[in-house]
């Protein structure tokens, strides 16, 4: 049995934190680069110019990609041959509530969410997912996700008979619906199949994906709710044009004979995250 | 793209020549204001309670900044989405605000209200907050401190970008 130790967890939740709040991954700068590089209207593409320099003044003079520092979401595979010297839980805040306020990040987590919305000052808790899973190491993704983008999340849950014409309408209906609020360009998570709160979890778990589904159907369609979103004409924080959605991720699940759960998480360009193994 | 240069205070006069889709750049005063700001300014109001600022001709950003790092005035500070503040335009327009600066769109209530107190509504760079921290010369809290971020800060900014969503004619870029 290995074992790993409070401060290797305590240190790499750190890292994956600031990394995360000010470090737009590789592949999303690549994203906006490449819609800023086609888009023709002058709007949008001074906007798409903004974005990407927001993702270089906040990587050189260390400011947060954006003022919302987001809810912490961690997602944790451990292995089975692997023991933490310590409770889990505990470590994570630590090291989130330590960094939020060494890094300067805004803690955005309040401690009730109807009768005291008193800010707990430390933007935990954070929002812990565990798995089991084989060997002896321990995945660690830390990602962000802020609040307006949130709040248009969706579920929709489709009789069992529904076809996937339906479930596009759905997905380009609440895209076009949120318009400029959760700020497009998207990156959208789509979790289809399990249950109403798994297909929520693999919404989250999607955007997460940085290569297209491995079956085909789920990769064209993938493919048509780009193509569909982006004829909506909503653009870069709704300013018009034809890049609405950055990249379209599904995440399926088996399901019960009489549902198709269909959970949408937008997540605005700022798609931060971060992963290591341990 | 051709910007419309601003300083605070802006006259009736500026917010006329603003159309729907114009790129602005504001020098000056703004204050920020969220959720919490809001609901708070509302229930003073509503016990007759003296306000902790003059909102007359005011620019309010719907911001709520991460902390200032050492050096520097304040963190990022990108705008929050400005519908979770429609239900409180009516009183910030009574109390004297001019323009709004948030992300994202309004309710249709809002749209004619701006258009009866002839005030303007418009989009900032969502998520473009660090970007947004390089216009902002200095930060004070000025009320609520208690509310953390959600504090009213008076910012003094150098070449404010934003973008104008409902102009005083009705306009609508997002329409």
């Amino acid at each position: 049995m290995r074992t790993i130790s409070q401060e290797e967890l305590y240190t790499a939740v750190a890292n994956l934190v600031v990394q995360a709040n000010f470090h737009l991954p590789d592949h999303v700068v690549q994203a906006l680069s490449v819609m800023y590089n086609s888009e023709q209207k002058p709007l949008p593409k001074e906007t798409l110019h903004i974005l990407l320099q927001n993702a270089t003044i906040a990587a050189t003079r260390h400011i947060p990609l954006c003022q919302d520092c987001g809810s912490v979401i961690v997602f944790l595979q451990i292995g089975t041959g692997v023991t933490i010297d310590g409770n889990l839980e505990e470590i994570i805040n630590r090291a989130v509530a330590n960094t939020y306020r060494s890094h300067y990040l805004r803690p955005s987590i309040v401690k009730d969410p109807l009768f005291d919305r008193t800010n707990t000052g430390t933007n935990t808790p954070a929002f812990i997912h565990t798995e089991i899973v084989g060997g002896n190491s321990v995945a660690i993704t830390v990602y962000i996700k802020g609040g307006g983008s949130e709040n248009m999340s969706s579920i929709k849950m489709f009789t069992p008979t529904a076809d996937s014409e339906e479930i596009i309408d759905y997905i380009v209906t609440t895209v076009k619906q949120a318009g400029p609020n959760p700020c497009p360009p998207l990156f959208l998570g789509i979790g289809i199949g399990g249950t109403a709160d798994v297909a929520m979890l693999n919404a989250k778990k999607a955007v997460l994906q940085k290569e297209p589904h491995p079956k085909e159907e789920y990769r064209k369609l993938e493919e048509v709710i780009l193509q569909r979103c982006n004829n909506t004409g909503i653009g870069p924080l709704g300013f018009g044009g034809n890049h609405t959605v950055a990249m379209v991720r599904i995440k399926d699940a088996p399901t019960h004979i009489a549902t198709l759960p269909v959970a949408l998480n937008l997540n605005c360009h700022s798609l931060r995250y971060r992963s290591t193994i341990l | 793209m051709k910007t419309i240069d601003l300083h605070t205070p802006i006259s009736e006069y500026d917010l006329q020549l603003l159309k729907a889709g114009d790129l602005i750049s504001i020098s000056g005063t703004i204050y920020t204001a969220r959720d919490k700001a809001h609901k708070k300014i509302a229930e003073l109001i509503a016990q007759q309670k003296s306000l902790p600022i003059d909102f007359t001709n005011a620019v309010l950003y719907y911001a709520g900044p991460s902390p200032a790092p050492p050096g520097m005035p304040i963190g990022a500070i990108g705008p929050t989405t400005s519908y979770r503040m429609d239900a409180y335009t009516d009183i910030m327009l009574s109390l004297g605000v001019r323009m709004f600066i948030g992300k994202g769109s309004r309710s249709n209530e809002v749209k004619k209200l701006l258009v009866n107190y002839k005030a303007v509504y418009c989009s900032s760079f969502g998520g473009a907050a660090a970007y947004l921290n390089q216009c902002v010369v200095d930060a004070q809290i000025i009320a609520f401190e208690e509310f953390g971020p959600e504090a009213i800060y008076k910012l003094t900014v150098e070449k404010f970008p934003a973008i104008v969503i409902n102009d005083t004619y009705g306009g609508d870029l997002y329409a």
